[in-house]
């Protein structure tokens, strides 16, 4: 219900943009001059459009949109499937979906075969009596495989049964066609089918019992058409001769390979032996016998079509992009509709997932948690920092009672052993993933920027460090990461000191290029205003390079994040790239998507933050 | 006594490629406290650099600078600098840029903003001390600077083609400013600039100087900045003295030119 009218929704805003953006591009038509950089405010409108046309392909695409108006469909697109699916093996044997006859097939594919055998045959260094017998054998295959062909050898009564077969086709035909079919409906089945759960409501995807009544026509088809497939499958062109001829055969390969000595020898006899066993399916029937099921075939599509009525118009428009297919006792989308997950479905899985006590792998996705605070300071406070107090620590009497000091008293506030209260501390998959790039960056940030200011003022600075910097920062981060996860471990650690190299490389080169670029009258002046050197590089050179140095963090952010999601994806137990991975092994899609929209989000996110910030903060640029 | 003396002065640059130019040859000159200069001649004769080593940006390669009686040895407080391009810093509020200087010495509170008012107020920025500076014009910016330069209370003002960048109109007025401050304040101003009518109108004295190597060539002592305190400039820029000593000056730095022509051409 939601979909649906969200669906129309989108469908208003993407003609209402258009509309809009056309109306005013018609109003500035005058003074509008192509290349005029002007022209790319604004235009609100065009990322409504972008918006709602993308996710109106999702929706339609994900066949979310069909579900929200047709539910009913991928029920009965199911029993057509089932249908479908008994027919096939009877369908597949004529030049419906193939271009040959099955017959027309193995005539040509076996025929092939024994022209390879006999050329082969024709470079072996046999014995000429040997060549000769076999010689024999080989056009005696060939002749039991063409007479199939021809009714003077036809099995008796085949002609009966596939009359028969083709008469229940078309009577089949007609059943569908008409308006008392399948009779009335068996209410304890109906109920059963109408208790199922909805498509996409449980694992099984779609309903399989048929629900409406257009679908128990097609579900008593297939149970009906079951059964005549299985008839037909089993007419065989097995008349008297032709099996002698084949027993012939066996026989004298027999004898001849009791004889045989060479291995090329026995080995084509094993083939022609293969090639044999394959005849003996008699599959191939002459051509005239078999047309009659060809046309009741033809009656039956004609008439499933005309049922299935509006249900293929909804299948084309509806669930684009693929079909739903029926297996042994289940039915299933395959196509987009599969590897798509539904915008309705990825929202609740982010939802079900968002429940603090669900999480995934046990773990919230972003919640909090008490911490005491004794934690932290056991933490953050060096243990060593009690060795520093002057005097001993406490020892116990001949009472045995201990003695504790000042010196203990540190050294409980520094093991973080005392009471204390707790604060919240955020706790979860996507707070992981946000803490470990925003540890990384601020890292990057607080000792790259006074390392490029360095590197932008001093020459012996920019020597020394370049070749360190400019070494490691073409490698791609994940190149890195085995060596890195390796050596600080595969949990926060490493993967902060990866992004903190991410991070810093882009900073020194961002601050560099700031420094540099502060024009020399600017300290020139500050100088002769009396500034030192240090509240140059502070007032002066800092502010100067700010820009560049928040571009600087703007675009380590986009890589961090980037370079996480990978290496968590490589190691680790949590974070939004462990979710992803875990999914990707269980192809738990509806998961994917939504990690992938989450981390698409959150960078959106981040790079929306950091504009404003960039506009807040040095609104002078570039009007210097 | 606070006087500019210089000795013999030489400034020879040696350049990457082993050649080197000599941008100052024997320049000796004394400017007195309160004089104002201007200094004049074609691109290239090395008058930054002369104005970069009164700044003390610069080390002569020769001869000495002395400003009172002690060498300059190093960029200070008493020489305040005034660049083409504002040099401001545009990240600061007007009030910000211009209180700067007593910013870097922790001067008191109270003090710097009665000042920075002060001087907003002498050249004509009242009310604007909130504004950021990369939205004023240039005019506006350029008295910005002179405010920032001036609230340090140098001994000896340099500017370095102070108003090159200013319009007609803006420039006039500019003009009319320095003239203002040089007579309020009785500060020593030494002003390089390459249009002849503004040396000829704020140089008391004017040096015109000539290139390859830079030396002075000539120098004036001229009525129109005195003059230019009670008069108005437009009616000073026809008198009959001015206009000679104009052309003379013009006829000068365009011969000048063209021997720098004929010297590359010939090269
Ligand atoms: N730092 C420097 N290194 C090398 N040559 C310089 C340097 N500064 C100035 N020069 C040279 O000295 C000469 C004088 O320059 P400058 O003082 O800037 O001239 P002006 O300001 O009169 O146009 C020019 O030929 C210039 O190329
Ligand atoms: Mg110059």
């Amino acid at each position: 219900m939601f979909v649906a009218i969200l669906y129309i929704v989108l469908v208003i805003v993407l003609v209402w943009s258009i509309v809009h953006g056309r109306k005013v591009i018609r109003t500035e038509r005058t003074d509008a001059v192509f290349g005029n950089p002007i022209r790319t405010q604004g235009g609100y409108h065009w990322v409504a459009c972008g918006v709602s046309s993308l996710m109106l392909v999702w929706f339609t695409f994900s066949w979310d949109a069909g579900r929200a108006f047709f539910p009913n469909a991928a029920n009965e697109l199911c029993q057509v499937a089932k249908l479908n699916r008994a027919l096939n093996p009877v369908r597949s044997a004529f030049p419906l979906d193939n271009r040959h006859l099955l017959g027309t097939r193995i005539l040509k594919r076996d025929l092939h075969q024994i022209e390879l055998l006999s050329e082969q045959l024709g470079e072996m260094g046999l014995a000429e009596t040997d060549r000769e017998k076999i010689s024999a054998l080989i056009s005696d295959l060939r002749q039991t495989l063409v007479l199939q062909a021809s009714t003077e050898y036809m099995a008796p009564g085949i002609m009966g049964r596939f009359q028969d077969v083709a008469a229940r086709i078309k009577q089949l035909a007609r059943d569908i066609q008409s308006e008392d079919f399948p009779g009335p409906a068996d209410e304890t089945r109906l109920a059963e089918a109408l208790a199922q759960p909805g498509w996409g409501e449980s694992s099984t995807e779609i309903p399989v019992l048929p629900k409406t009544e257009r679908g128990r026509i097609f579900d008593a088809a297939a149970e009906i058409m079951t059964g005549i497939t299985a008839d037909y499958s089993e007419i065989r062109n097995d008349g008297p001769d032709l099996t002698g001829r084949i027993e012939d055969i066996r026989q004298s390969i027999e004898e001849l390979e009791a004889i045989a000595v060479q291995q090329e020898h026995k080995d084509i006899l094993s083939d022609i032996e293969k090639i044999s066993k394959r005849i003996d399916d008699f599959r191939v029937f002459p051509t005239q016998v078999t047309q009659g099921i060809e046309a009741s075939l033809i009656l039956l599509e004609q008439a499933m079509q005309d049922r299935q009525g509006s249900l293929r118009f909804i299948d084309a428009w509806a669930l684009p992009g693929g079909n739903i297919l029926a297996g042994n006792n289940a039915c299933s989308e395959q196509g987009s509709g599969r590897w798509l997950p539904k915008p309705s479905d990825t929202l609740a899985t982010f939802i079900w997932m968002a429940d603090p006590g669900q999480g995934y792998k046990g773990f919230p996705l972003f919640w909090y948690k008490m911490k005491p605070v004794s934690e932290m300071v056991d933490f953050i406070v060096p243990d060593w920092i009690a060795d520093l107090i002057p005097g001993e620590y406490g020892h116990h009497d001949e009472q045995g009672d201990i003695d504790y000091g000042f010196k203990d008293s540190i050294y409980n506030f520094a093991t973080g052993d005392f009471d204390s209260f707790s604060v919240p501390v955020p706790t979860g998959h996507i707070w992981d993933s946000i803490l470990r790039v925003l540890a990384g960056l601020f890292l990057g940030i607080l000792l790259g920027v006074p390392l490029g200011l360095f590197m932008g003022l001093s020459r012996f600075a920019k020597g020394y460090f370049d070749p360190l910097v400019e070494l490691y920062r073409p490698v791609p981060p994940l190149a890195w990461a085995p060596l890195i996860l390796t050596i600080f471990g595969i949990q926060d650690d490493g993967k902060i000191f990866l992004l903190f190299m991410v991070a810093f490389a882009i900073m020194v080169i961002s601050a560099r290029t700031g420094a540099t670029g502060t024009q020399l009258s600017k300290i020139h002046a500050a100088h002769s205003l009396g500034a030192s050197n240090r509240q140059i590089i502070q007032q002066v050179i800092l502010p100067n390079s700010l820009p560049e140095i928040l571009t600087g963090i703007r675009i380590s952010i986009g890589v961090c994040w980037g370079t996480l999601v990978a290496a968590e994806m490589l190691a680790g137990t949590t974070g939004i790239g462990f979710v992803e991975n875990v999914a990707r092994k269980q192809s738990d899609y509806e998961i994917i998507w939504m990690t992938i929209i989450v981390m698409g989000v959150l960078g959106l996110l981040f790079d929306l933050i950091m504009r404003f910030v960039i506009d807040r903060t040095i609104p002078w640029r570039g009007k210097g | 006594m606070s006087d500019l003396v210089t000795d013999n002065l030489n400034m020879v640059f040696d350049l990457p490629d082993g050649s080197s130019v000599h941008a100052l040859k024997d320049v000796t000159f004394t400017l007195r406290k309160g004089e104002i200069l201007s200094v004049l001649g074609p691109s290239g004769c090395g008058k930054t650099t002369l104005l970069n080593i009164v700044a003390g940006f610069l080390h002569p390669t020769g001869g000495s600078i002395k400003l009172g009686g002690s060498v300059i040895e190093k960029p200070g407080v008493d020489r305040g600098m005034v660049f083409q391009q504002g040099a401001l810093f545009e990240w600061l509020t007007v009030a910000d840029n211009v209180n700067f200087g007593l910013r870097m010495k922790n001067a008191d509170k109270a003090d710097t903003k009665q000042k920075v008012e002060e001087w907003l107020d002498i050249v004509g920025l009242q009310g604007f001390g909130e504004t950021p500076t990369y939205q004023l014009s240039g005019g506006m910016q350029q008295r910005v600077a002179l405010a920032r330069c001036l609230i340090n209370d140098p001994d000896l003002i340099l500017m370095d083609e102070p108003l090159g960048a200013l319009d007609a109109l803006t420039r006039e007025k500019m003009q009319s400013l320095v003239l203002k401050i040089w007579k309020e304040t009785g500060k020593t101003i030494m002003i390089i600039t390459h249009s002849v009518e503004e040396a000829l109108l704020l140089g008391e004295r004017l040096f015109v100087m000539a290139p390859r190597p830079g030396r002075l060539h000539k120098q004036y002592r001229l009525p129109f900045a005195e003059m230019g305190l009670h008069g108005d400039p437009r009616e000073i820029k026809n008198e009959e003295d001015f206009v000679q000593t104009r052309e003379e000056i013009l006829a000068m730095i365009w011969n000048m030119e063209e021997e720098i022509m004929g010297k590359v051409e010939a090269a």
